[in-house]
């Protein structure tokens, strides 16, 4: 070693072999096999039996099987079989991701022909579902649904907070306890929420109302936000918590004025996740806030309407133009969602250092 | 962890020498106790919601259980009575009950496979550029509103549905399941079932795809070490290590599958009559009879509908139960 240092001292060091990186030969060779076989199905189609998009994709299955059986003639077993599952997990990811990717595009497809420029602000008080797509909205759908959604984070993210704080700071003996009812309450299926709130605050105040859906949304969202708000309140490090009590500060000083406001932004993402798990529910508004074809400001009292019992509710009429403005309901829903993920994912960076 | 201090090189005599550790004592003052004590009553809240969901939908369906007993949940009739009581009112679940089951075991068994090989194909063979972008989609999808995917269901996924349930019924029709008797393949169990699978690949696939990804790098690194494939990695170590941790994903998402309304409501046709075909265009389950039933229900007849709520409420809760408690205990090891 020494010797070849002596010597030539300016020589560059070898290139780091990186085995581990696929050669891009390869990877182009892969790329090819999989374009062929997608070429040679679109053939197969055209000539047997197969038909449609899932005839294809069994055709490009079995040709990749092919080739696979074909490269690997000559290795050993254990590679054969490496290969063989390799594809076969590729192709059930695949199948897997493919339905969702289906949905963005469909929605995306069939929902724009109903956008027009009154469509977020008009509501349907003199639009019958079958009109021109020109006229009529979803506005009052909108606001309805703002309404609730903003109700029901207003009750649990609260309750939320105090259900992680409890878990992270106060750490008492009904810890399990607190976190296995909110696992169990996540599960507790929305229709089921809705009767429960129809069969207490409905039959209470005698009329379906925006606050009852708001109270269903409630049930539905306080397990979403309570896990998130425990996971975040988790990261704060135990430090914190003693640079707090060495300063003299009792411990609800501790846990108001240094550990929830370290995870500020961490508590936003909790009830963004909470708000992006109901804003799309439909069956307990069902019974509880029925829906509306006009503006309505009051959550008591009245029936409110909200997007998704508008998109169900234009389903069942099913006629050509209300399915059209039921994909563009559920465009606009989608896109609400979209932001809401993105928002999530913007706040919740921020704590992390 | 704690006590490191104390092995971490000290010797015997230093130890000996050190002082004894001091008791901590914790004294919380009046506000600290109110702070605790409101803390812990807005802990219990979920708890008192959970607990009140049981008691009321219990004691509005009371009625039910006491009219029909047993025969509410094993029964196959749901007709109102005419008006002046002389053929009385039959209300029970059993067909949709089955329904419910059956769809969401054709849900599990379609979703679970696919969600095992996603979270797989994330961990360990997605190239790691598009890996960011496959991981924010399955994000994404978890939060598709099921409205959606029952939308997309009727108007998208149909069509093959129909062509695969035709298919299965051409090759396997012999089997009792796959049989038929009207030839007519749309808007079945095994469609809806489908529909659902896709609906709950996101839950079953993020959970699995965070026990593998708990799964000990040393242990994986030496697998390979010794000449073994990726599979063979995943086979021997990753899968064994991430079992109850899936197994409770599914479960989560069976849960998901059995409330499920609206999504069921559009993809089947509600007939009320035991069906163990699952490629007959017929079907139902609990929660789509309660959204069905529900706006033009007689007073009585809503009270059947808040016990089959009960019903459901139960039914969740167990599966849901054991989900979790399958989750914590694996949750630990990490």
């Amino acid at each position: 070693m020494s010797f070849v240092a002596a010597t030539d001292v300016v020589a560059a060091p070898p290139a780091p072999e990186r085995p581990w990186v696929v050669p891009r030969r390869t990877q182009a060779l892969g790329v090819a096999t999989l374009a062929l076989s997608g070429v040679a199905a679109i053939g197969i189609v055209l000539v047997t039996g197969l038909a449609g998009v899932d005839g294809w994709a069994v055709a490009a299955l079995g040709i990749l099987l092919a080739v696979t059986m074909v490269r690997t003639a000559r290795a050993g077993t254990k590679e054969r079989i490496d290969a063989f599952v390799r594809l076969a997990i590729t192709a059930g990811a695949v199948l897997a991701f493919v339905p969702w990717i289906s949905i963005f595009g469909s929605v995306l497809i069939k929902g724009v022909p109903g956008l027009h420029p009154g469509y977020l602000f008009q509501d349907m008080r003199t639009t019958v579902p079958d009109d021109e797509l020109n006229v009529g909205g979803a506005g009052h759908a909108i606001v309805g649904s703002l309404m609730m959604v903003l109700i029901a984070a207003v009750i649990t993210l609260p309750l939320g907070i105090l259900s992680g704080v409890y878990v992270t700071e106060i750490r008492g003996r009904l810890t399990f306890l607190v976190r296995f009812i909110i696992q169990s309450m996540a599960g507790v299926p929305s229709i089921v929420a809705g009767l429960f709130v129809y069969t207490t605050f409905v039959f209470a105040t005698e009329s379906f109302s925006g606050m009852a859906g708001a109270l269903a949304l409630a049930v539905l969202m306080l397990p979403t936000v309570a896990r998130t708000a425990e996971e975040v309140l988790k990261l704060v490090p135990d430090d914190l918590r003693s640079a707090g009590y060495a300063l003299g500060a009792r411990q609800w000083r501790t846990a108001l004025m240094i550990v929830v406001p370290t995870v500020r932004s961490g508590l936003t993402t909790a009830a963004i996740l909470g708000v992006a798990r109901v804003i799309g529910e439909t069956a307990p508004l069902l019974l509880t806030s029925l829906s509306s074809n006009n503006y309505e400001w009051t959550p008591l009292g009245v029936p409110l309407a909200s997007m998704p019992t508008y998109v169900f509710g234009l389903l069942q009429i099913g006629s050509e133009y209300a399915t059209t403005r039921a994909w563009t309901g559920s465009l606009v829903l989608l896109f609400v969602v979209l932001v809401l993920f993105v928002a999530a994912r913007k706040t919740g960076g921020k704590d992390r250092r | 962890m704690a006590g490191d201090w104390r092995s971490s090189g000290a010797s015997d005599a230093a130890l000996a020498a050190a002082p004894p550790q001091r008791t901590v004592v914790v004294r919380y003052d009046s506000a600290d106790r109110i702070f605790r004590g409101i803390v812990t009553g807005g802990a219990l809240v979920s708890l008192v919601v959970l607990g009140l969901i049981g008691a009321f939908l219990f004691a509005r369906g009371a009625e039910i259980f006491s009219d029909f007993g047993l025969k509410f949940v094993t029964g196959t009739q749901w007709s109102r009575g005419s008006d002046d009581g002389i053929i009385p009112d039959e209300f029970s679940i059993g067909p949709m009950l089955a329904g419910t089951v059956i769809v969401s075991l054709i849900a599990l068994a379609v979703s679970l496979p696919l969600a095992v090989a996603g979270a797989l194909y994330l961990e360990y063979y997605c190239p790691v550029r598009i890996r960011k972008t496959m991981v924010a989609l399955l994000d994404l999808a978890a939060a598709i509103p099921s409205l959606i995917f029952g939308l997309w269901g009727v108007a998208i996924f149909s069509t093959f549905g129909e062509r695969w349930a035709t298919l299965l019924s051409e090759r396997l029709g012999w089997i009792p399941i796959f049989g038929s008797e009207f030839g007519n393949f749309g808007r079945s169990p095994f469609v809806a079932g489908c529909v659902l699978a896709s609906m709950i690949v996101p839950i079953t696939t993020s959970v699995a795809r965070e026990v593998y990804s708990r799964t000990p790098r040393d242990l994986v690194d030496s697998c390979f070490a010794l000449g073994g494939s990726r599979w063979g990695a995943i086979r021997e170590v990753v899968l064994p290590y991430g079992r109850s941790g899936v197994v409770g994903g599914a479960m989560l998402g069976l849960g998901r599958a059995l409330g499920e309304t609206v999504a069921v409501y559009l993809l089947l046709n509600l007939v009320f009559r035991f069906n163990y075909r699952i490629l007959e265009s017929e079907g139902g389950n609990v929660a789509s009879l309660i959204a069905t039933k529900f706006g033009e229900a007689t007073p009585y007849e809503l009270k059947a509908l808040v016990a089959a709520g009960f019903v459901l409420f139960l039914l969740t809760l167990l599966v849901n139960m054991a989900a979790s408690a399958i989750v914590q205990r694996n949750a630990p090891r990490a």
